[in-house]
Parts: C-alpha cells; structure tokens; sequence
C-alpha cells in the first residue's frame, strides 16, 4: 500500500475520531432526558449507605432542598427517618439581607436536633458556599449532632469557580446523581483543601476520599464509635 | 425487510366469544349500581364548609373545605382537594395531598404530596411520594416493611402536633420542590 493511501486513511480515522470526541459530552458525564440536567457517578453514595444500613431505622439529615425522589429513595434504602433542613435557602435569605457576617452566629442555633441523635448527614457541597468562619461553625454543629458511628457525606469543589450556582443532587440510583442547577445569589467561595476539610470537622474522621472527573471531591467522614481521648 | 411493520401490527383478533345474554343485559344496570355505591362510599366535604374538632369515619373523604383538629380514616383514603385547607393531625390509609395541611400525618399505606400540594409537619408512612412542585417541611419517617415500627412522626393519636418549622423559622418561607 502506498504511504498516500496509508494517510488519506489515517486522515479518514481522525477524521471520524474528531467528530466523535465533538458530539460526546464532558468525561463522565450522560446526559439525562433533559440536555441541562447531566447524569454523573458517585462513588461516596455507595459507601455513605452501607454504613446506614446496618442501623434500624436510621435518622438521616438533609441539608439540600427537599427532592421529592431522593426521600422516597432514603425511605426505601434505609426505613429511615429522613428530615430536610436547607441550609441553601439559608444562605441565601443571608445573602439577600445583607446579614451573611451573622451567618455563624446563625448556625450555631440553627438546628433543633439533640446531640448526637442522627446517624447520617447529606452534607451536599454546602460548605463552598459558606466562608472560613460560617463554615467551621456549621461544621461543628453538624459533628454534634452526628451519633458515634454516623456518617456524613461531603462534596467539595477541587477547582476554583465563581460560578452562582446551586445544585440539587438528584439521586438516580446508588452510583448515579443528576444535578440540577439553580440560580444562587453568592458565588462559590475558597474551595477547601484536604486539610482544611480536616481541620472543619475535627472529631470525624475521613472514611473514603473520592477525587472525581467532575472536580468534585467526594468525602465520607465518620464519627468514631468510641472517641478518641 | 420491507414487511417489518406488519410485524408490529396488532394480529387480526378473532371475534371476542359471545358472552351469556344474561351477562350483556345485566351489564349496563350493574356498572349503574357499582357507581351508585362508590358514590354513597365516598363522601365530599365542600369549600364552604369548616369543621373544628375530630373527624372520623370509615369511607373514603375528599376535602375541599377547612378542618382543624384531628381527622382518623384508618381504613379509609383521604385526599385534601386543592382547596382543602387541614391544620390537625392526620390518620388514614392513604393519604393524597392537592391542597395543604400543616400538622402531622400518618398512613399505614401511602402518602402522596401531588403537585401543588403542601405538607408542613411530619410524615409517617411507609411510602411517601413528593411531586416536583409539592411544597414540604418537616420529617418523613418510612418503616420497612416486617420492621418495627418506627416512631411515628406524627406521634401518638391525641398528642398536639409539632411545630411544623424546624429551626424556629416561619412555615411561610417553605420552598418549592423542583422550584
């Protein structure tokens, strides 16, 4: 075969490999019915559930806004008792009355739960929108509340982004979440570094650490079943 | 290749076996009466009307006006239209939700926030359904099927209802499901 030929096929294949890596969307992530709300793995998911799920009847805390699919999904995964605090809409009552510096003060009382009385907490990706202070104190009351031996789910943003936008974390299935963005009125804030997120919740300990494709660092943090003196 | 479609096409049904005369001629009066009694089994409380205090019974209720108190349908499916406004706590076997209730509700089948519908106050139920653009606030506590039962939300029967919002804020500042 003459080394033209070899070419114009090479080009040919490169030619069709081009246009495919055009038409497929980001790594990792499919495309939901809707062209907005893409499809991607979790890995964490898995994890936070088999720890839930060898406890009867577990407390399970939400912090996002209510998804009607993801309580039926915990109802039916768990048997659990499923409670929706959203601390995003939170936020943004702060941010829209101009009081995000009382945002600390806030969440120290935000909660009504006892201490130590949930066995599991959707964490989401809450904290990149909170700054250091608002941040560590939503963190210290969520390591309260949580039992020895619960477990709490994170998502922290690895890259850098301004974007003003929330997302609502649809559960699929086990290794699947849809996100459907909202419009929020304050920008992610510092994303957190590994030792950060460390420092936050000091009294957990991280479980499972997932860096995903979509930059996202899913972390599974535990609370010791007898603490640590 | 070209006859694919014929595959897909319903086969040519035989004629449907002639039933008994006496089946054909009874079947129009026997829906009638199947009607009648779903009619009379079922029992609609109006816009207009409001009722303070306990209601139970053992039919299936729709509401579209205002109750406060306590309602108890244990057998029974109840649905709150969109213009029933419950502020009590809630026992049935199913419960369908257009409108809105605040207070605890309790069901031994299913609970079903349908669009539009909202629920201050928790839940108790082995199933429970929340459409996109339900509004809801409270907690939902879903026993396993053969488990224990859970501690019902909603607390015992005669217990006052919880205060439907968590962290002392206002029901008013709830939030659209899917908003």
């Amino acid at each position: 075969m003459s080394s033209g030929a070899t070419r114009s096929i090479t080009d040919l294949f490169s030619f069709l490999g081009g246009r495919r890596n055009e038409e497929s969307p980001e790594p990792g992530a499919a495309t939901a019915s809707g062209a907005e709300e893409p499809v991607f793995p979790t890995k964490a998911l898995q994890k936070f559930l088999t720890c839930l799920a060898s406890k009867d009847g577990p407390a399970l805390l939400d912090l996002g806004p209510v998804v009607g699919s993801n309580v039926t999904f915990f109802g039916e995964q768990l048997g659990c008792r499923f409670r929706v605090e959203d601390v995003y809409s939170d936020i943004e009552k702060h941010v829209k009355a101009g009081t995000v510096d009382d945002l600390p003060a806030f969440f120290a009382t935000r909660f009504t739960q006892p201490p130590e009385s949930v066995d599991g907490i959707l964490c989401w990706d809450v904290l990149d929108f909170l700054d250091r202070p608002a941040a560590q104190a939503l963190a210290a009351a969520l390591t309260k509340m949580l039992k020895p031996d619960g477990a709490l789910m994170g998502f922290f943003s690895s890259a850098e982004s301004r974007e003003q936008t929330y997302t609502k974390f649809v559960v699929v299935d086990e290794a699947n979440l849809r996100y459907r963005h909202y419009p929020a009125s304050r920008p992610r804030q510092r994303s957190l570094l590994n030792r950060d997120i460390i420092k936050l919740f000091e009294g957990l300990r991280v479980s499972e650490s997932y860096l995903m494709k979509t930059h996202i660092r899913e972390i599974l943090l535990r609370k010791p079943a007898y603490p640590t003196k | 290749m070209w006859k694919r479609d014929e595959s897909v096409k319903p086969a040519n049904v035989p004629p449907a076996a002639p039933q008994a005369p006496a089946a054909h001629a009874g079947a129009p009066a026997a829906s009638g009466d199947l009607r009648q009694k779903i009619e009379r089994d079922m029992v609609n409380i109006g816009k207009s009307v409001v009722i303070k205090g306990e209601l139970s019974g053992s039919e299936d209720l729709t509401i579209e006006g205002h109750v406060e108190g306590k309602i108890e349908l244990r057998e029974n499916v109840l649905t709150i239209g969109p213009n029933g406004k419950i502020r009590a706590e809630v026992f049935a076997k199913a419960v369908i939700v257009l409108g809105e209730v605040t207070g605890n509700v309790t069901a031994s089948e299913k609970v079903d926030i349908r669009d539009n519908g909202s629920v201050d106050g928790d839940i108790a139920s082995p199933k429970v359904a929340i459409a996109e653009g339900a509004h809801f606030r409270g907690a939902v506590d879903m026993q396993r099927a053969g488990g224990k039962p859970a501690q019902a939300a909603a607390g015992q029967p005669g217990q006052a209802p919880k205060p439907p919002a968590p962290g002392g804020q206002p029901p008013v500042q709830g939030q659209k499901i899917g908003a």
